[in-house]
């Protein structure tokens, strides 16, 4: 069968399974525009390309199946270049097709180029520029099982407009030929069996998971870990369901606005069972003073996590999934075996001290009438259906987001943990949508993190996806103001964004939302109620919350974790 | 990644440190032969904010793949770091860390040397001591080529530094493992990772 490279890029896509791709077209990828329209591809035609980025995260993050996105070279790819360190950082497998100029005008400085294979080179895990149509059946093979396998991450690959428009002969790899690629699956038997028993012998044990136990599937095994040996769970920004909140030893979030007890227990731990996690600054705080008594079993299918920042007693290089699995099996095996696993009663005594001394607080029924942003979410939480989605930008919503919603469920938190990208939420939760329209998806948004993806919701109103946008507007940069309040002398320094310009009413009207706005605490289930029940459109709500409020619990940025400041409601520092 | 001049290129022992605090480690790398290989493994290098010291490629006897002969300078704390962050290039097929003391190593050097009639006997003579070539010759000038150790390549620069160098280069170096003698490996094969 004789197809243009552009049919080849189609049918290969087809090949591996994509529903639905996210993009925007140009010059430069016109040829593969065309045959998708002969394709059952969904396209999801973006106002920007960065949107088709997230879009791609959102799904994948939502599915955990490989999220795709084509967009045109030079400005396009360019544009695309946050999503991709996003997805790198927080291991998220999407597959990115760009443009290009034709072969015979790349180095010339052609309209529209841009060096994109260099660009994207150090925030992929690979990327390729096809240099003949033959080669794309291959590369595209390639970049879904670099993509998704080992510890996934976003690959790109760069299509020329004459490699598209030439002619070759179709074919579908029947193997995968990449020596210098081969991710080791399997934990090491005798690192297991040593790991077993350091488990047995800990007196103050905790599970440290990261989001890799979600991106490897990993949640019932979890479970079945922590039934077996009733060791308590702290589940970081990135593993947020990965083990229910409405577990008696779930402990929630730790790190730098991490909870008393999740953050503490680590600290005082003998002995951390790191699954998927990788000693990230913000949930370590100062390294020297991190969990200082505490043995370190590290689990993580990237070799080069292990010891990167703090030297493991058992590295075992596996995914966390089968790794768990085998642990499960050892702790009855072996040396091991015979040992009985120390009593932790003691422990989690301590344990419900710290929950029942400092929980979460924020001032409940404020005299001044305010609206908290602690209240909004906690309400949102608690009138979504089971299973509900909620992605988030990033600042303080996203931590009040991660603080206050109760995560009962895996692949039900779409945020930027480790890049930071401001505006995730909403091409996140557009995408998550997409990936899952069988689940209610709400996005909680801060007004800064609004202004910079909003476009998107346009996508969302045309294509008929009815996300659903909380939008925390308390007219400022929070999060920004929060650290100029704390560690500036309160000199507020280009934070300050208005309450009113823009209008999110009529802006997010104009983009065809349902938009409605609350302003005091009784308004704020009533409207939750209303959005709720729209399933044909993307609803926004507008909350204008109080904004003095900052996010505590707060480790201070180069202390260590010892120093929790717990805010005003508890007199500040422990 | 040539030097210039000044031939202080302190040779470290393995696990030892030369007065700057940093010890030289070198890695031979296995890797595909296909474009932009290279600037993968440099833009990580970079990226991670290590140091190349001086860097050596060339296609291996298989076409399909180039060896790399990287000299670096880190912390051997790092060096852990830094192999496991290469064998996650796809491109990367092996890493070898070959110890120095284990190891043949041989760089090559070119210097273009001012003469006049009296010294140009002298520079010969010490061209002969040291086994290099003369490549070129011109009035009041000479080139020489020297292929040998990297130290040996030190020693001649200091003696020649006298006569007046006009231009030096030198290429990075290439290694390889001692051939046994007593059945010990020698270099450290780790494997490939994702």
């Amino acid at each position: 069968m004789r197809l243009t490279g552009a049919q080849a890029l189609i049918k290969s896509l087809e090949m591996q399974g994509t529903e639905v791709v996210f993009g925007l077209p140009g010059g430069a990828i016109l040829p593969v525009y065309d045959p998708l329209i002969d394709s059952p591809i969904r396209h999801i035609l973006v106002r920007h390309e960065q949107g088709a980025g997230h879009m791609a995260e959102g799904y994948a993050q939502a599915t955990n199946r490989p999220g795709v996105a084509i967009v045109t070279s030079g400005p396009a790819a360019t544009n695309i270049v946050t999503p991709l360190a996003n997805a790198y950082m927080d291991s998220v497998p999407i597959v990115v097709i760009t443009g290009q100029v034709a072969t015979t005008s790349i180095g010339t400085d052609a309209f529209q180029e841009a060096d994109t294979t260099g660009i994207t080179m150090s925030i992929t895990k690979h990327n390729w520029l096809v240099k003949d149509a033959s080669e794309i059946p291959r590369i595209i093979a390639e970049a879904f099982h670099v993509a998704t396998t080992g510890r996934p991450g976003p690959v790109l690959v760069d299509l020329p407009k004459d490699v598209s428009n030439q002619m070759m002969d179709w074919y579908w790899p029947t193997s995968i030929d990449l020596p210098g690629y081969r991710p080791t699956i399997k934990g090491h038997p005798r690192s297991v069996a040593a790991a077993a028993k350091m488990i047995k012998q800990a007196r103050r044990p905790i599970l440290y998971v990261g989001g890799g136990v979600i991106r490897s599937k990993a949640t019932e095994a979890l479970g079945a870990l922590v039934a077996k040996t009733n060791i308590p769970v702290v589940t970081t920004l990135m593993a947020r369901g990965a083990f229910p909140d409405d577990h008696p030893l779930c402990l929630g979030m730790p790190g730098m606005h991490g909870n008393y007890t999740a953050i503490t227990s680590m600290q005082k731990s003998d002995l951390l069972i790191t699954l998927g996690a990788r000693f990230d600054d913000r949930v370590t705080g100062k390294v020297s003073g991190f969990a200082p008594e505490a043995k370190i079993i590290h689990v993580d299918i990237d070799p080069a996590e292990l010891g990167k920042v703090r030297k493991a007693d058992i590295p075992i290089v596996g995914d966390v999934r089968l790794v768990i699995e085998d642990l499960i099996e050892a702790l009855d095996k072996g040396e091991a075996g015979e040992q009985v696993q120390e009593d932790l009663s003691a422990w989690i005594a301590q344990i419900r001290e710290w929950q029942d001394k400092f929980p979460l607080r924020y001032e409940k029924d404020p005299t001044d009438g305010t609206l908290k942003p602690q209240f909004v979410v906690e309400t949102l939480s608690s009138l979504a259906p089971p299973g509900t989605i909620l992605a988030s930008g990033v600042g303080q919503h996203q931590m009040w987001g991660s603080q206050y919603w109760r995560f009962n469920d895996p692949n039900t938190w779409i945020n930027s943990g480790g890049l930071g990208t401001m505006g995730f939420a909403i091409p996140g939760a557009i995408g998550a949508k997409v990936g899952r329209p069988d689940k209610m998806v709400w996005a909680v948004d801060g007004d800064g993190c609004f202004q910079m993806t909003a476009q998107e919701l346009v996508t969302a109103a045309s294509e008929r996806i009815p996300v659903k946008i909380a939008l925390l507007n308390n007219a400022y940069l929070g999060m920004v103001r929060q650290w100029q309040e704390m560690f500036y002398d309160e000199r507020y320094s280009e934070v300050y964004l208005s309450p009113d310009l823009p209008d999110y009413v009529k802006w997010a009207e104009a983009m065809g939302c349902v938009a409605l706005r609350v302003e005091s605490p009784e308004e704020v289930a009533p409207a939750i109620e209303k959005a709720n029940e729209i399933n044909d459109r993307p609803v926004v709500v507008e909350f204008r919350t109080d904004s003095r409020e900052k996010v505590f619990p707060m480790v201070a940025s180069g202390a260590t974790n010892d120093q929790v400041d717990l805010g005003p409601l508890f007199g500040g520092d422990l | 990644m040539t030097s210039f001049g000044t031939s202080v290129i302190p040779m470290s022992m393995p696990g030892g440190k030369n007065t700057s605090g940093v010890s030289h480690h070198v890695l031979s790398v296995l890797v595909e032969n296909k474009a932009g290989v290279l600037a993968r493994v440099a833009q990580l290098f970079s990226r991670r904010g290590y140091n190349i010291y001086s860097l050596a490629v060339a296609p291996t006897d298989d076409e399909n793949f180039s060896r790399l002969t990287v000299v670096v300078d880190l912390e051997s704390a790092t060096l852990e770091q830094i192999t496991k962050q290469l064998h996650k290039l796809i491109n990367v097929i092996k890493i070898t860390e070959i110890n120095p003391l284990e190891a043949v190593q041989q760089e090559l050097l070119l210097a273009i040397v001012s003469t006049d009639a009296q010294s140009r006997s002298q520079i010969l003579e010490l061209a002969d001591i040291f086994g290099a070539k003369v490549l070129d010759v011109g009035l009041e000038r000479l080139t020489l080529a020297l292929a040998d150790s990297p130290e040996k390549l030190d020693d001649f620069t200091e003696l020649i530094k006298g006569f007046g160098i006009v231009e030096i280069q030198r290429t990075g170096r290439v290694a390889l493992a001692k051939l046994s003698r007593s059945g010990s490996r020698s270099g450290i094969t780790k494997g490939k990772a994702s």
